[in-house]
């Protein structure tokens, strides 16, 4: 094989415009009342629920499932809401088997936890497609004014929180869309029907939140300005850089950050223009590994491979998102980096990926055992960082913790009325859900600041 | 080799299994079908006197249902059958002629007067069915017009009614009664003394098996409004093995046959109504919910669970448990019994703890050095059996006897061998050991 390596195959089109409707339908079809009833019915009412500690957000899963058993969905929705205001993404994104499943109690006696995932998008559809507005209302006004940087789940979550107690938020966006990964990044199966904008749509009609698209920070916003005319500042800015692989042949025409290439399929109106390759192999083991590799098939390409230079116990994806990748035909290769992309005029051809081992301290050790496989595409999902020239200058003070932007447990930043959030924190998990939180905490510490 | 063949009051039938009445034997084409299903014999539904009764055409049941609709609760407002007499008649005449193994008792409802009665049963007799049930237990519709549960109510009308039937057949007369009184053994008595050759109970329960909150009446509803009517299915079974018991074990009443009815939807039911002193079951709502075919599963079960504790016939099982039915006066009150929580099954839901601590005595931890852990603390514990009663985890708790001589920590005394209950109780101002308060 290795030596039969062909120019690049890349085309779009490759699965019919049905087949591609089908692979990208929702992973989870939404419950339907009885489906909810009965699953719902599982549910064991726990007391001190583990579930609910599992939840980043903290919400009360016990009470909304028997509000779903009870025959009100909408109250449910509520009791979700109350904690966490994108309980409709989080529904469809968070990774619950390592979560609030993992921890239901019915994971240990039968290996079955109640599908709490699903209950809550059943919850939290039902009231955005019957109720106006979200749940909550707003204060007074206060005359206090927040300036939000990133409108990311971070972002989002504590304009809204903000916004109800009376605040006025304004939301800047780098990107045309509000959302953030929500809108770029999830993959395409996890959140159909444009959900992404519906809901951004549905928390800002709460009011008092005014929307600034296309303004970043370090471009057309700096910190300094934003703390100078603001009560408080609060950023959700994310990761905007990218990891590079430090292999040969990483410069080539095709070897593509996966990011890029998912907030293009998720932009995409058609997808049977997108090109994919026919041999497609993805570097790391993260969700976006997974998320991208899975997309890639689905798109039609004939062989995804994830190298992944450790095994699967190491793997940031959880099971579920392997075996997801897995049942899917995406091959895994464990403990296996790249070593050299190889190429042809330019293009990516293949790579050459060598195997690791771990030596008896633990460190991971190449050991020069190097294969070659076909790659007319190569994807890297090696992780993002932190832009921090884009905050503040260097001296201003923001202090750091590693990469990333140190907070204390109320989310405030070393810098006077600047707090932060997300994934551009440190010591998050980098989930949807964690986000929100950060969010919700941020907003209750800048409410409880200004209104002191 | 188990037998399951049944002999009720002289009538026989090869399992004792019977459908009562009810809409499933209205018909012989129904009736035939569950011949040919299995079961032992049916009650054909009640008969009454021409012109036939009317029923309504719009909804005739509502239910209780669990969340996976498994359906816990039947109600129902249909009246006796609504075809003519003769029709019925003739219909049990050819079904008995060509089912001769399987009984066939046909239940009867005619206004209270004796005339009508000795009239009807002469012609029940010409069908040579093996014999008649008195209706005193219909709540709804039919004792509107003096007669079902408005006869059932009344024991001196009961007796006199089997009086008349007993006087005027020689088939045997079993008299069904209804729960809708304040004490079943009083309307059994009555048929007693009436004559009656057996009692088969229950009937149904008056009920308003819920409320339709958009149209803001009872279910189910009939152009707007709604009427009780009478509850069955496995959620009247506790109120029908207790009114079986109490007839079986009472003085005046004991060792009439009794046809245990209510809620039979198991072999497992049917062994605790004949446990109890039913010398066989009658059954409805089971078969309305999932058709005739149950009754093998009733057979097959009730035979396997026999041959695995080595009972041969049906009257080896009927009453076993009547000497275990007391007052609660008669229960030893120095039997201890402490909660025990399977660690090891234990899957950590917190309901005993929560149960217990909201509701009871307080007595299961949450939390054990810090961790989240559930244990019984027997300081504490009075043996109530919530916390088995609620936990989803079948033998994760059980109840465990404290061994005579231990000291109940609860109480610091030691168990006593003894039997000693509340007629014997000091508190007790009637017992010979009374000690008033300070």
């Amino acid at each position: 094989m290795a030596d039969t390596l062909t120019a690049a195959d890349i085309r779009s089109g490759r699965l019919s415009d049905e087949v591609l409707k089908d692979n990208f339908s929702d992973l989870h079809p939404r419950l339907d009342p009885h489906e909810a009833a009965v699953e719902a019915d599982r549910c064991y009412f726990c007391y001190d629920a583990p579930c609910m500690t599992a939840c980043s957000t903290s919400i009360d899963i016990p009470q909304f499932i028997r509000q779903i058993s009870t025959g009100n969905p909408n109250g449910a929705a509520k009791t979700i809401f109350a904690e966490n205001i994108l309980g409709g993404m989080c529904a469809r994104v968070c990774p619950t088997e390592t979560l609030c499943e993992e921890a239901c109690v019915r994971e240990k006696a039968e290996g079955k936890p109640v599908r709490i995932g699903e209950l809550q998008r059943f919850a939290t559809d039902h009231f955005m497609e019957t109720k106006e507005g979200t749940s909550f209302t707003r204060a007074a006004e206060t005359g206090k004014r927040i300036a939000v940087v990133g409108a990311g789940p971070a972002g989002l979550s504590c304009a809204h929180r903000l916004a109800s107690h009376g605040h006025q938020i304004d939301l800047f966006e780098a990107k045309g869309k509000m959302g953030g990964l929500n809108e770029y990044g999830i993959a395409a199966y996890k959140s159909t029907n444009d959900f992404a904008q519906k809901e951004v749509e549905w928390l800002l009609s709460i009011g008092g939140i005014t929307v600034h698209s296309g303004m970043a920070l370090g471009r057309d916003l700096s910190l300094e300005r934003l703390q100078a005319d603001y009560d408080a500042v609060f950023l959700s800015i994310g990761l905007g850089g990218v990891n590079a692989l430090r292999a040969e042949g990483e410069n080539l025409e095709n070897v593509e950050d996966a990011v890029d290439y998912i907030e293009d399929l998720r932009q995409a109106s058609d997808l049977s223009k997108l090109p994919v390759g026919r041999d497609v192999v993805v570097i790391g083991g993260g969700m976006t590994a997974v998320d991208i590799a899975v997309q890639s098939k689905l798109l039609g390409a004939e062989n995804v491979t994830i190298a992944y230079r450790r095994g699967p116990d190491q793997m940031g994806a959880s099971k579920f998102e392997q075996d997801l990748a897995q049942t899917n035909g995406v091959a895994i290769k464990f403990w296996s980096k790249p070593f050299a992309i190889k190429g042809e005029g330019g293009q990516v051809s293949g790579i050459e990926l060598e195997r690791t081992e771990l030596n008896e301290n633990g460190r991971l050790l190449a050991t020069g055992d190097i294969e070659t496989i076909p790659a007319d595409m190569v994807f890297k999902a090696v992780g993002q960082t932190l832009v921090t020239k884009d905050i503040a200058a260097e001296g201003e003070g923001l202090a750091l913790e590693g990469d990333r932007i140190k907070v204390d447990e109320q989310r405030k930043t070393s810098l006077t009325n600047v707090w932060a959030g997300g994934d551009c924190v440190a010591g998050g998990e980098d989930l949807t859900v964690a986000a929100v939180e950060d969010g919700k905490v941020a907003a209750e510490a800048i409410n409880a600041v200004l209104t002191a | 080799m188990v037998d399951l063949r049944s002999d009720f009051v002289g009538i026989k039938s090869p399992n004792p299994f019977w459908l009562a009445s009810a809409p499933p034997t209205d018909k012989a084409y129904n009736v035939v079908r569950a011949f040919e299903a299995g079961w032992g014999g049916v009650v054909w539904k009640t008969l009454g006197e021409d012109p036939a009764v009317v029923n309504v055409n719009g909804p005739r049941y509502g239910a209780i249902h669990g969340k996976d609709r498994e359906l816990i609760g039947l109600n129902n407002i249909e009246l006796i059958t609504d075809r003519p007499l003769e029709v019925n008649l003739q219909e049990i005449k050819q079904v008995k002629r060509d089912w001769k193994d399987r009984a066939l008792v046909v239940s009867l409802m005619v206004p209270c007067e004796e005339a009508n009665w000795e009239s009807i049963l002469k012609r029940v007799e010409d069908t040579e069915a093996d014999g008649v049930e008195l209706n005193f237990g219909c709540p709804h519709g039919m004792s509107e017009r003096g007669m079902g549960a408005a006869v059932g109510q009344v024991p001196e009308y009961i007796e006199m009614v089997t009086r008349w039937a007993k006087k005027h057949t020689r088939m045997p007369v079993i008299v069904k009664l209804t729960p809708n009184i304040t004490d079943v053994r009083k309307p059994a008595q009555a048929a007693k003394r009436g004559g009656a050759d057996a009692v088969s109970l229950i009937n149904t329960i008056n009920s308003i098996v819920g409320v339709d909150l958009d149209l803001m009446a009872p279910n189910p509803t009939v152009g707007g409004k709604g009427t009780h009517g009478g509850y069955c299915g496995p959620a009247v079974k506790p109120i029908a093995l207790n009114m079986v018991a109490e007839i079986a074990r009472d003085p005046e009443t004991y060792g009439l046959p009794i046809s245990g009815i209510g809620g039979v939807t198991t072999w497992r039911d049917a062994a605790e109504f004949l446990a109890l002193g039913a010398g066989n079951v009658q059954v409805c709502t089971a078969a309305m919910t999932y058709g005739f075919k149950i009754v093998q599963d009733m057979i097959e079960g009730l035979k396997d669970w026999m041959e695995d504790k080595g009972y041969d016939s049906i009257d080896q099982v009927v009453g076993r448990a009547v000497p275990n039915v007391t007052d609660w006066q008669y229960l030893n009150l120095n039997y201890v019994a402490k909660a025990k929580i399977n660690q090891d099954l234990c899957i950590e839901c917190g309901r005993c703890h929560i149960a217990c601590e909201d509701t009871s005595h307080q007595a299961i931890t949450n939390m054990v050095d810090g961790i989240r852990k559930f244990e019984v603390i027997d300081e504490e514990c009075v043996g109530c059996n919530l916390c088995v009663n609620v936990c989803p985890v079948q033998d994760c708790i059980t109840m465990e006897q404290m061994p005579v001589g231990t000291i109940d920590p609860r109480t610091d005394k030691p168990i006593s061998a003894d039997y000693a209950n509340w007629t014997t109780h000091p508190n007790n101002p009637s017992s010979a050991n009374f000690e008033p308060a300070e």
